[in-house]
């Protein structure tokens, strides 16, 4: 049956198919673009609502808001593409900044927090990233060695690593940070926050590496189908590993973010975001089941859920509907793209 | 019907377990069934055939009920087709063992036997595995009903499924491929049940892509073509070459391919005579052993040569090819390449060596699906599409047209996605990326498996050609027709070589020594 229709498709469209590939490329980009209109009729409504959303300073606003979560959305969509989840990043992002701080603050001193002051205070964004490779290392030791469960023994390492969290900073606040560590999250950079731009650059090259790379066109085939990509060659425990490390990583990058934007690590910092990370790569395309998806659809589910709240925020909605906006998005945007793209989503 | 132990009642014959008249379905703007028709009388096996796109599995799903035609009726034993969607009325009237097995398989087998039938009320587990006890015992099935359905062997899973059909009521069964996965010992026992079977008056719908199993089960043969019934008509009658020419539309001629090896065998035999007394071997197994799978073989192949791996599925010839392309860690020896040791259990390193690999299931081991041809022919060779570790679609999608075009796979282009192909194409695609290495030594498992008979030719063509260059190409498999364009062929037994044959051997001895009796290898038993 299905030769057949080759056969006649084939035949059909081969005489304008071949001179011009356009109308091919255009259909296979759409499916990433779906969101852009979303996006633009949410501006529209913003406009109509308040005359407040359409000024740079809520613009940027949003953008600022939506850095650190674009982060952990960045590197759970590698993840997902690759055929793997993490429900740990929320508790990175905040478990990272933590030991690093512990790490290098001083044992005793004028500050509140004492930590037990091993190293210099500028080793502390290092220290941070380093905490989130290790975690991210572990996790893929978990999974890929040991062969466990992926999604319960990131559940565990969630919880695991927030009570971590809480032990170390003894429940507390952490607000005297290093001038290094605050640095990234609080400048401005060419009349916009750095946040922005460093997560603007990370979405591009991540983007390009997934494209371009053929490490990064491995994460397709390993998340479409592993045991063929291993019988093509493809190292695909080696990769999977580091594409786990290089999620943590970001998720503690964004730890770092944060700290310097809201100027003290908070003892909640992430928590509950993992629903969120999921939502935003899932209504931009990604595949829970790994091998489909791009960077720039998830970049677009960020953005969108953040304008709802803004668009509502700015409509007099209390916050409190703040959750039940989210889920109905979410459910909202599922839907669309399961009739949009007439394929089953079980 | 012919069959003579069919009890016959003196009056008017039985209607037909199923006919169906000028069944038309289109999808979209692709004729999937042109007016085609079919009946299948009560107690016959009849056999469907068609290359891959005649129309057989949208044949399957009308008269299964998956699928309402546009136009044409359907009637089970005289009576109209019950209406789409009631479910229980089409699993009283005729049941499908497919493929994939159906069964859910953390269930037992009594629970699959009885799913959604298990009564109202609490569930009486030992009332329930009394019944699928009577229930296997009736139709001679010999499987425990406390066991876990996901430990069952293939075969017995489609005894299980075929036992549930009938307790349905269903007195048709259509058999789509059920001798896929079996190996001979496997497809002796399905035949003879199903030969009871048809005794109690069961009718089956037999569709497969190995003719000898249409003679060797049925009685009956309709040929499927392009969406159009060609032909039906009684198996006695109609000889190999014209059923192949009704499923091709093309004179027999090509059926000679199949044999063409002859020429060739010359051909590699003069390459070796004027290369000296001793080319190297392009690939040598040196003591290979894999424990619980092998035990250690010693062979070389030639360059110019084809070696066959011949063996049933549990005979270790599969686990010798996975060993080879470096998917499985060999226990014992080595692999060479060109003299060359390769790191053992390392895909890596076997590509760079030079070995390409058809792997055994497309489905499984092949293909990414859900991506495109090109990506699919170039996920061996990522690291020649761009500098610096980059991969240029530009010239990912050049690669692509220069593979389509070589090996005439049938799409509409690079960017099609490869399960929208056929299984000849899909099989294509991933011989495709076996050879864009350029590999010395081509291994490939089952390459024809599930593929029609054109397609199985050009396939077989592709990889003697890597022998006819000059390089060499191992062949694991258990079908003849495979076997076939091999210049030698070692027969494995229960992870033992058990035979070795030069060109020339019959079917009647190659099979008996995949059977473990190596009665007519031309080196006999080595133990």
């Amino acid at each position: 049956m299905s030769d057949t229709s080759q056969l006649t498709a084939a035949d059909v469209a081969a005489p304008d198919r071949a001179p011009s590939g356009a109308p091919r490329l255009h259909l296979s980009r759409y499916r990433d673009l779906s969101l852009i209109p979303v996006i633009l009729v949410l501006g529209v409504i913003g406009f109509i609502v308040s005359p407040a959303f359409l000024t740079s300073d809520n613009l940027i606003g949003v953008l600022q808001q939506v850095s650190e979560l674009s982060l952990l959305v960045l590197g759970e969509a590698m993840i997902l593409i690759c055929g793997r989840m993490d429900l740990s990043l929320e508790s990175t992002i905040g478990v990272a900044p933590v030991i690093a701080m512990w790490l290098v603050m001083p044992s005793s001193g004028s500050a509140t927090y004492h930590g037990i002051g091993l190293l210099p205070g500028w080793t502390s964004v290092p220290l941070c990233l380093l905490v989130g490779l290790l975690i991210g290392g572990f996790n893929g030791f978990m999974i890929l060695k040991l062969r466990v469960n992926g999604f319960i023994a990131t559940l565990g390492m969630l919880t695991m690593l927030r009570g971590l969290q809480d032990g170390i900073s003894q429940g507390k606040s952490i607000v005297e940070v290093p001038r290094s560590f605050s640095y990234l999250g609080g400048a401005s950079w060419i009349g916009a926050p750095a946040a922005v731009w460093i997560c603007l650059v990370l979405f591009a090259v991540g983007g390009l590496a997934l494209g371009y790379l053929r490490h990064g066109r491995a994460l397709y085939a390993i998340g479409g189908n592993s045991e063929a990509a291993r019988a093509a060659g493809i190292r695909v425990d080696r990769i999977t590993w580091i594409v786990l490390a290089v999620g943590s990583l970001l998720a503690a990058f964004a730890g770092v973010l944060y700290v310097g934007h809201y100027g003290a690590i908070s003892s909640t910092q992430g928590d509950g975001w993992i629903f969120q990370v999921f939502a935003a790569t899932v209504i931009g395309g990604v595949s829970l089941n790994g091998g489909r998806g791009t960077l720039f659809g998830a970049l677009t589910g960020v953005l969108t859920l953040q304008l709802v709240v803004n668009v509502t925020t700015l409509g007099g909605v209390p916050p409190l509907w703040d959750k039940f906006l989210y889920g109905a998005i979410i459910i909202v945007a599922l839907i669309i793209s399961r009739f949009a793209s007439g394929e089953k989503q079980d | 019907m012919t069959d003579p132990t069919t009890p016959t009642p003196d009056g008017p014959a039985p209607p037909p377990a199923v006919q169906a008249e000028g069944v038309v379905k289109r999808f979209g703007p692709t004729l999937a069934l042109d007016r085609v028709g079919i009946t299948v009388e009560a107690g016959d096996s009849h056999a469907l055939v068609g290359r891959n796109g005649a129309g057989k599995s949208t044949l399957v799903s009308v008269l299964t009920g998956l699928h309402v035609p546009d136009a044409g009726r359907v009637s089970f034993q005289g009576e109209p087709a019950p209406a789409a969607g009631d479910t229980a009325a089409w699993q009283s009237k005729v049941a499908c063992v497919y493929q994939k097995s159906m069964v859910v398989p953390d269930l037992t087998v009594a629970e699959n036997l009885f799913l959604n039938r298990l009564g109202s009320g609490r569930v009486r587990w030992s009332a329930l595995r009394a019944r699928a006890r009577d229930l296997l015992a009736e139709y001679g099935v010999e499987v425990d009903p406390a066991a876990r359905a996901g430990d069952l062997t293939v075969e017995q899973g489609q005894f299980v499924e075929i036992a549930r059909a009938l307790s349905f009521g269903a007195r048709f069964i259509i058999l789509d491929e059920p001798t896929a996965q079996l190996d001979a010992a496997g497809i002796d026992r399905l035949f003879t049940r199903l030969r009871d079977l048809q005794r109690q008056g069961v009718a089956f719908l037999f569709i497969s892509h190995h003719l000898q199993e249409v003679y060797d089960l049925c009685s009956t043969v309709t040929v499927y073509r392009d969406a159009r019934h060609v032909l039906t008509a009684t198996v006695a009658e109609l000889g190999k070459a014209e059923l192949v020419e009704a499923m091709t539309g093309e004179a027999a001629s090509h059926t000679a391919a199949w044999h063409a090896t002859s020429a060739a065998r010359d051909t590699a035999g003069r390459q070796g005579a004027e290369a000296g007394p001793e080319p190297e071997a392009v690939l040598r197994a040196d003591g290979l052993g894999l424990e619980g799978a092998f035990d250690p073989v010693d062979f070389a192949v030639r360059p110019g040569e084809v070696l066959g791996l011949a063996g049933a599925t549990a005979s270790g010839a599969t686990a010798l090819g996975e060993t080879l392309v470096g998917l499985r860690r060999a226990t014992a020896g080595r692999t060479l390449v060109a003299g060359r040791p390769v790191r053992p259990g390392s895909v890596p390193h076997a590509l760079g060596a030079g070995i390409g690999y058809v792997p055994e299931d497309r489905h499984r081991q092949g293909l990414v699906l859900g991506r495109s041809v090109a990506e699919n022919a170039t996920l061996s060779v990522t690291d020649q599409l761009g500098p610096y570790g980059t991969v240029l679609p530009s010239r990912t999608r050049e690669f692509a047209r220069r593979m389509i075009s070589s090996l005439d796979i049938k799409t509409s282009g690079p960017g099609q996605p490869v399960s929208d192909l056929s299984g000849g194409n899909q099989q294509k695609v991933v011989i495709a990326r076996a050879l864009a290495r350029d590999p010395r030594v081509l291994v490939a498992i089952r390459p024809t498996a599930g593929v029609d008979v054109k397609s199985k030719d050009s396939l077989l063509g592709v990889v003697r050609s890597v022998a006819e260059r000059g390089d060499a190409a191992v062949i694991v498999s258990d079908e003849l027709d495979d076997l076939r364009v091999c210049d030698r062929v070692i027969a494995l037994f229960h992870g033992r070589v058990i035979a070795e044959f030069d060109s020339g051997w019959t079917d009647r001895d190659l099979v008996s020594a995949m059977e473990g009796l190596p009665s007519g290898g031309d080196k006999g038993a080595e133990e």
